[in-house]
């Protein structure tokens, strides 16, 4: 091998060995998950389905996994039919303050979890907000909005505008443009962005962990479960969670790509 | 309806609720942070300084500012570190297929912190894989102790979990610099590494300081790293913050410890933003 093509080599496995760094703990998880055995050691000796079984036996589990569906359909919901709308005003009007909301409905991504967490934790009974499932709630809305409203601008940002000049020009009010021309278009993004909410949402820990009352969220569930002592349950749910999440990611992923 | 009142009642709901239920809460943690708390830890409203000189005589809180900080910027060269190579790789050797690559890198940031967390205790454990593995192959005779449950499990799942973020920027930059640039100084004799150290590092720079400002901001803000895979002494200061807000109940303090950590971020950012913006510039001048 001469001096150019070692180089290459080298390069080139660096890269794949990063790669395959961050692959190695979720296929760990995976196959562990079919492991018989009670510890996580190496080599795995036999296989089998037992932990699946002992995770939909798992009532606080089952309980919490619907506590997070909840949640996470009602904050998608909310944070859309905020967010929807603002982002199309964003995108149509030119005003005073768009890049200070801009700014501002970034701050629950930008900011660490901690700070927004306790500043939330501290705030919200002022406002009749008891911590409890519905301050959780709440909490994943204002951080949804942040997902909804830089998902949804850059979509509106890529609509041909001559297609909302033709609905005026034929006569349409600027309520039946909206929803007979723009929305129709904007159909799979926000399919996309809805996933990803959804995703999101189920997976949140920071700002949950603060707001949090009486049941667990998935994500505490298996928090709470990895406290009590590793068991092999979790890498079940894990792998659940982690098919769960890929495909709705890579589906919003394909959306958002669509014209 | 007339175009104005259109354009504010489309506005109204996002506006609102972000003022109730986002900025009046850090607005309110900024307030908070001049209470005071009595002998029975109860949060008294006034406005005192008593926090801060707390927080700033006590080497609990000012010290673990500080060995949080040096945590962070050691996660977030060790995220460079690997970022490069694999970035380079994806965009300067793989010749098909980037987009898929493209999409593996980016694919673990959406996948739940908590299972990416745990799967360092399956592997770092006592009985975990790596130590079992050890064993097994004979290079240890007893498991490694270490591995688990302490600061360095806390900075491998830091590392682990923040270096997607740090890729992807250092690729976009990669992929920005013109092709043509890398054949010129090909074609001038300079191999790999040359082209590499005085063509492409400058040139992504920018990029790569904005990865890593990413992976340091937020260590700086972590607190599920060190709760789960961390020992009894990983402390991070957002752990001093949780415990403030929860079993020691000293929410001024909390909240003062919470605003210094906002501003050392936004310091943090603060000069990034200017070294970046410094280095475009450079780099518009020297074409």
């Amino acid at each position: 091998m001469n001096t150019t093509s070692l180089k290459n080599f080298l390069v080139s496995f660096s890269g794949i060995a990063v790669l395959l760094f961050l692959y190695f703990p979720l296929v760990v998880i995976v196959l562990f998950s079919f492991n018989a055995d009670t510890v996580n050691s190496f080599p795995i000796q036999h296989f089998s389905l037992k932990w699946y079984s002992v995770l939909f036996r798992d009532d606080e589990l089952l309980q919490s996994i619907g506590t997070s569906i909840s949640i996470a359909l009602i904050s998608t919901a909310v944070a859309l039919l905020i967010g929807i709308p603002a982002a199309y005003a964003m995108h149509k009007y030119d005003f005073k303050g768009k890049k200070l909301i801009d700014k501002i409905v970034l701050m629950p991504i930008t900011l660490p979890g901690i700070v927004t967490g306790v500043a939330m934790l501290s705030f919200f009974p002022f406002v009749g907000v008891k911590i409890s499932l519905t301050a959780v709630t709440f909490g994943h809305i204002t951080f949804l909005c942040a997902i909804v409203v830089t998902q949804m601008l850059a979509r509106f940002k890529r609509l041909d505008p001559y297609l909302e000049q033709a609905a005026y020009d034929l006569g349409a009010t600027p309520s039946a443009t909206f929803f007979k021309v723009i929305l129709p278009n904007i159909k799979t993004a926000i399919i996309g962005c809805v996933l990803l909410c959804l995703v999101l949402s189920m997976d949140e820990i920071p700002v949950t962990f603060f707001l949090i009352a009486g049941n667990n969220t998935l994500p505490l569930e298996i928090y709470a479960m990895m406290r009590r002592g590793i068991t092999p349950e979790v890498n079940a749910i894990s792998t659940l969670i982690f098919i769960f999440s890929t495909t709705a990611i890579l589906l919003s992923m394909r959306l958002n790509k669509e014209k | 309806m007339k175009a104005w009142l259109r354009k504010y009642s489309l506005l109204l709901p996002l506006v609102v609720w972000l003022l109730v239920f986002l900025v009046l809460p850090y607005c309110f943690i900024f307030i908070q942070s001049f209470f005071e708390t009595d002998s029975f830890g109860k949060t008294i409203p006034g406005v005192s300084i008593d926090s801060y000189q707390r927080a700033f005589s006590n080497s609990l809180y000012i010290g673990t500012i500080f060995r949080t900080l040096i945590y962070a910027v050691l996660v977030a060269f060790l995220c460079i570190l690997l970022s490069l190579p694999l970035a380079y790789w994806i965009a300067f050797k793989v010749k098909r297929n980037k987009t898929l690559l493209y999409t593996l890198i980016s694919l673990p940031l959406w996948v739940s912190y908590i299972i990416r967390a745990y799967a360092w205790k399956i592997i770092l454990g006592k009985e975990g894989l790596l130590n079992t593995f050890l064993q097994w192959a004979h290079i240890t005779d007893k498991p490694v102790e270490y591995f688990l449950y302490s600061t360095f499990s806390t900075i491998v799942c830091l590392v682990y979990i923040l270096t997607p973020f740090v890729a992807i920027p250092i690729y976009t930059a990669f992929e920005q610099i013109p092709k043509s640039l890398i054949e010129a100084a090909k074609d001038l004799g300079a191999g790999s590494f040359t082209t590499f150290r005085k063509i492409i590092f400058p040139l992504a720079l920018p990029g790569i300081i904005s990865g890593g400002t990413f992976a340091l901001v937020l260590t700086m803000g972590d607190f599920l790293s060190p709760l789960l895979l961390g020992g009894p002494n990983t402390l991070f200061i957002s752990n001093i913050v949780q415990n403030l807000f929860g079993t020691s109940n000293d929410r001024p303090l909390g909240s003062a410890v919470g605003i210094l950590i906002l501003l050392l971020i936004f310091l943090i950012l603060g000069i990034a933003a200017r070294s970046e913006k410094k280095l475009s510039s450079l780099k518009s001048d020297s074409r």
